[in-house]
């Protein structure tokens, strides 16, 4: 198998996922190659095997994730353009399948859905006994086309969801049985900065086929067994060495095209050390605190748990559903006013935790520099200025303190 | 900075952790229930499941996860005697949909529990020295399990201290049994001292915030633990008046209260910088948590 080039190029100031996870040269197993034909027979594979195919497909003016039965389904020669707040699909000249950057879904509303049951507590003849949610078998999914980024949102939910001291039995059952034919990208978004979270544009983990669209067709690289039957059962040939430096070369254009790079070197002590920092205030003098930002955000994970009771009362549901740290009500307690009842004790939270505390508690940053926030923020707060400033005006304060509510 | 990203998948522990979403929402059974202030009362449940009930262990401030049926779930402190976990006492206060709900609830009523959770006090690690317990408030009831504890285990302690404060006689906790209870802590050499921000005419104790007790406590700063349990600003001002007097903020325990959801590190709401309150609390020496409660995190 030939290497890849790192997405950093040497002589670049070390990001803060300083290490880049290099893949692993194994020597015997080809890189593969795909026509579209064999590109569509890989698609009726995935779905012979059982899977729900949820690939990116167009619907009302987005690219979003949905159920995909073919070729067809996908989108071809569409573009996207990507700015704070803005967002908009573009004809391209060719009939490339994934020329866009990712939108607003990720793989986190199948596998962490917005809403969903978690159990049924019900009292027949006034004895309580409680249910496991029982909706059937977990849905097994079958990604198509994610992107390097999403692809590292998806093994840092692991780690929320998997890797602490509670496991979380709905997620896992979804995850243990998701298929992931990962996407290299080729066609970053103007929002997007992966190549400074070390998150993208190559997929380096995670997959069980990592594919880079060319002229012509899709360069397949194998990441585990089943990724290997999948496409030999899609008759995939073995690549020639030009389809596979054109792939290469497609990814390290796609990297070099990634203009964004913010310096994040220890931006975990800058965002820690400035919580009273005046720029929060001027923030949330813009920020609408509708919660699109951790909505659309691939890692966010903070859910409300609601039980709803039928009218009989006999019979009652328990859910989660997504939440928002932006929200007053995220930190209500009761006979008091909300812990952080200010727009910018939120905003500042919710930057602090991507960027410090995220960190702290699960040993990565929670951002894999997608650029969606900022895509889909409808004030057009753009989270790598933001950062910019605070480390600009590292060390001012709020002359009114008025973040030292200390002690609510 | 960060450890060097290593992104595959996790290996499972070779322990697997307890999966706890949701469940396992245990039944339980409403014995007695007993009020004790004019919004608070005590519920002594026993688990439904005799297996469950025998298995059933706490610490001292560690909590429970307390659900109406179809009104909703909420942290609830266990308040009874860690040795006697087979039957157990939540002792709340009717601020909102499920405590109100819960006090619409009787004898031989059926509600949910999950748990215990959380990081209980430092029972073991203050032993050989002074305990000193201040509880403002409702505060009493996550440390009564303490108290209880350090009775049972008197000579692992040297002197034992309990300081309660209230805002008047009728809100003071255990009231009913306080008497009793004060002298069965007398009778076991625990010093006790009340006090009171707003006496009635017969009210023979302190008055004023729980601190003013501080002085005639004879605090021995060096050899002293203390647990601290009350509404935030008490914990914060009593914190920072032990730090005056010498006490190492290590060595001051407070208990926080935050919004939980899940109880169980999963739902976000509770987190304070990079502290989850449900699993890394809610006892934090206050040395660890004082910057993260200062930046209003
Ligand atoms: C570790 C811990 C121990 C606690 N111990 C006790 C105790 O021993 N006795 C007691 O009376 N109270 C205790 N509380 C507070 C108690 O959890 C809240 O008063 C209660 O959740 C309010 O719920 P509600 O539905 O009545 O109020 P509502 O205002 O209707 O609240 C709606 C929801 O918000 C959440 N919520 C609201 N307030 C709080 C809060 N203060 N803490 C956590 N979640 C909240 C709950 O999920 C609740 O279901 C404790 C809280 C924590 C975090
Ligand atoms: S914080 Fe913004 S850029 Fe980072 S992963 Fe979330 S949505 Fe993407
Ligand atoms: S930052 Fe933007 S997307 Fe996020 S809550 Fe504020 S206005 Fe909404």
């Amino acid at each position: 198998m030939v290497p890849l080039a790192s997405c950093r190029k040497a002589g670049e100031p070390a990001t803060f996922l300083r290490e880049h996870r290099e893949r692993k040269s194994e020597g015997t197993e080809p890189v593969r190659f795909m026509d579209r034909p064999a590109f569509g027979r890989l698609l009726a594979e995935l779905a012979r095997r059982g899977y729900a195919v949820i690939g990116p497909t167009l619907r009302g003016g987005a690219i979003v994730l949905d159920h995909v039965e073919g070729l067809e389904d996908l989108p071809r020669g569409l573009g996207s353009r990507h700015g704070p707040g803005v967002y908009s699909l573009l004809r391209r000249d060719d009939d490339r399948l994934f020329g866009q950057a990712p939108g607003p879904d990720s793989a986190k509303r199948f596998l962490f859905p917005p809403r969903e049951r978690l159990a049924t507590v019900s009292r027949p003849g006034g004895r309580l006994t409680v249910d496991r949610a029982a909706d059937g078998e977990p849905p097994r999914y079958a990604f198509v086309g994610l992107r390097a980024c999403d692809l590292q949102a998806v093994l840092i939910q692991d780690r929320v969801f998997l890797g602490g001291p509670y496991r979380d039995e709905p997620y896992e059952a979804r995850r243990d049985g998701a298929f992931f034919l990962a996407a290299n990208c080729t066609d970053p978004g103007q929002t997007c900065f992966c190549t400074s979270t070390g998150t993208g544009p190559w997929c380096r983990a995670g997959f069980d086929v990592a594919v880079t669209e060319i002229d012509g067709g899709m360069v397949a690289e194998v990441g585990t067994a089943e990724g290997r039957e999948v496409l030999d059962a899609a008759g995939a040939r073995e690549a020639s060495p030009d389809e596979i430096a054109a792939s290469d070369r497609a990814v390290r254009q796609a990297a070099d095209r990634i203009d964004r790079r913010p310096d994040l070197r220890g931006i975990g002590e800058v965002l820690y050390r400035n919580a009273g920092n005046p720029v929060w205030d001027e923030i949330a003098e813009r920020c609408l605190a509708c919660g699109n930002c951790t909505a659309v955000c691939p890692t966010c994970f903070c859910h409300d748990v609601v039980d709803t009771a039928s009218i009989t009362g006999q019979e009652a549901e328990r859910s989660r559903e997504w939440a928002s740290c932006f929200s007053e009500e995220f930190t209500h307690v009761a006979g008091g006013s909300p812990i952080r009842a200010s727009g910018a004790s939120r905003y500042r939270q919710w930057l602090t935790h991507k960027f410090a505390s995220w960190r702290d508690q699960f040993g990565v940053p929670g951002c894999v520099g997608c650029g969606r926030c900022v895509t889909w923020c409808p004030a057009g707060i753009d989270i790598l200025e933001v950062l910019a400033a605070i480390r600009a005006r590292d060390g001012e304060r709020d002359h009114d303190e008025r973040h030292r509510t200390a002690v609510r | 900075m960060s450890a060097a990203i290593a992104m595959e998948r996790l290996e499972p522990a070779p322990e697997r952790p307890p999966a706890d979403v949701g469940l396992p929402l245990r039944v339980a059974t409403i014995r007695r229930v007993v009020p004790e202030t004019p919004d608070t009362s005590t519920y002594w449940l026993t688990l439904a499941d005799p297996a469950e009930r025998a298995r059933f262990r706490f610490e001292p401030g560690q909590f429970d996860m307390l659900t109406v049926p179809g009104v909703g779930e909420s942290a609830i402190s266990i308040s009874s005697d860690p040795a006697h976990p087979e039957r157990l006492a939540h002792t709340v206060r009717a601020v909102g949909r499920v405590t109100r709900a819960l006090g619409a609830l009787g004898s031989g009523d059926r509600i949910g529990l999950r748990g215990p959770f959380g990081r209980p006090w430092p029972m073991a690690e203050a032993e050989g020295g002074d305990l000193l317990i201040v509880a403002g408030g409702l505060g009493l009831a996550p440390v009564r399990p303490a108290i209880f504890r350090a009775m049972r285990a008197r000579d692992r302690y040297r002197r034992v201290v309990v300081l309660i404060g209230a805002r008047g006689p009728e809100h003071l906790l255990f009231g009913g049994e306080f008497d009793g209870w004060g002298q069965w802590m007398r009778d076991r050499e625990l010093e006790v001292a009340l006090s009171v921000d707003v006496p009635t005419d017969d009210w023979p104790y302190g008055v004023g915030v729980v601190t003013t007790l501080f002085d005639g406590a004879r605090i021995e700063p060096q050899r002293t633990t203390a647990l601290v349990c009350g509404p935030e600003i008490m914990m914060c001002f009593a914190a920072h008046d032990l730090v005056v007097r010498g006490m190492s903020p290590d060595r001051i325990h407070v208990c926080i209260e935050r919004n939980m959801q899940c109880g169980v590190r999963l739902c976000g709401h509770c987190q304070l910088g990079p502290l989850f309150v449900c699993s890394d609390g809610p006892v934090f020496p206050f040395g660890e948590v004082v910057d993260h409660l200062e930046a209003g995190r």
